[in-house]
């Protein structure tokens, strides 16, 4: 076992951890913490798997973006006591049964999926996604362009104009 | 070589735990949170499939528009959390029962 498999069975055992607290976490502010950890050891396994691009998209969209905006979420959303705010959990019986029958079910087919081949794993050029995301995927690109800006102008309407039920 | 199969474990896994979560918390964030995970597990699965086929990058060009796409749905969705709470401050789901504007 080099040095490699170490770092990629740590990381995974960290996601699945991080993953598997949130479930049992009540504090929403801790909860995106672990989802912080979560997310960054994904990164960490793309950097193993030789995906840098995503990685880098991972750490920068997702724990730098995603991540902020739902802390925000957080701060506006709970009334400013001192005290952390708990979530209640409900639906417990039947939340329970959907996620160990569908993970018994993944867990049972997926040794049949063949493993790809080894083709031996090589760094791949940065700049081949560069070149396919300007030739062959330029229309989602450009599509994808649209529905970020639809989406920043969507958010900002629903936000505004803010009034109160009580 | 990193093992293929742990990578796809490990994505099912995460898939069940957000699917957990979206089902089980009682706060509009938590549901969101649980979103961002499932997405993240098929992420994990377009990169560890890329491996079959590693000089097209299919995989890789499909987890970056995933990633776009999951900015908008966060975005969005918590522009929604925000606008419910603020009007009928509350952001547990069940609470909110009305569709009359």
């Amino acid at each position: 076992m080099n040095l490699t498999e170490i770092f990629f069975y740590f990381f995974i055992l960290l996601a699945a951890i991080s993953a598997g607290a949130i479930v049992f976490s009540g504090d929403v502010f801790k909860s995106a913490l672990l989802l912080l950890t979560c997310l960054l050891s994904i990164a960490a396994l793309y950097v193993l798997s030789f995906a840098e691009f995503i990685a880098v998209t991972q750490i920068l969209i997702y724990a730098g973006g995603i991540l902020v905006i739902i802390i925000f979420g957080i701060m506006l959303t709970t009334k400013i006591s001192g005290q952390a705010l708990t979530v209640q959990n409900t639906n417990i019986f039947s939340g329970g049964i959907a996620g160990i029958g569908l993970l018994t079910l993944l867990v049972r087919y997926l040794p049949d999926i063949p493993p790809a081949e080894s083709k031996g794993l090589q760094p791949q050029d940065i700049s081949v996604i560069g070149l396919k995301i300007f030739s062959l995927y330029s229309l989602p690109f450009e599509i994808a362009g649209l529905l970020l800006l639809v989406a920043l102008v969507g958010a900002a309407v629903i936000t505004s104009h803010l009034k109160s039920k009580v | 070589m990193v093992p293929f199969h742990y990578l796809l474990y490990l994505a099912s896994f995460l898939f069940c735990t957000g699917l957990v979560i979206v089902i089980i918390k009682r706060n509009a964030i938590m549901v969101l949170l649980g979103i961002e995970l499932m997405l993240n597990a098929s992420n994990l699965n377009l990169v560890a499939f890329n491996q079959g086929h590693p000089e097209e990058l299919h995989g890789h060009i499909f987890a970056l528009f995933v990633i776009i796409v999951a900015v908008c749905e966060a975005a969005v969705g918590l522009a929604i959390v925000v606008r419910v709470y603020r009007y009928f401050h509350s952001s547990v789901p069940d609470e909110i029962a009305e569709l009359k504007g």
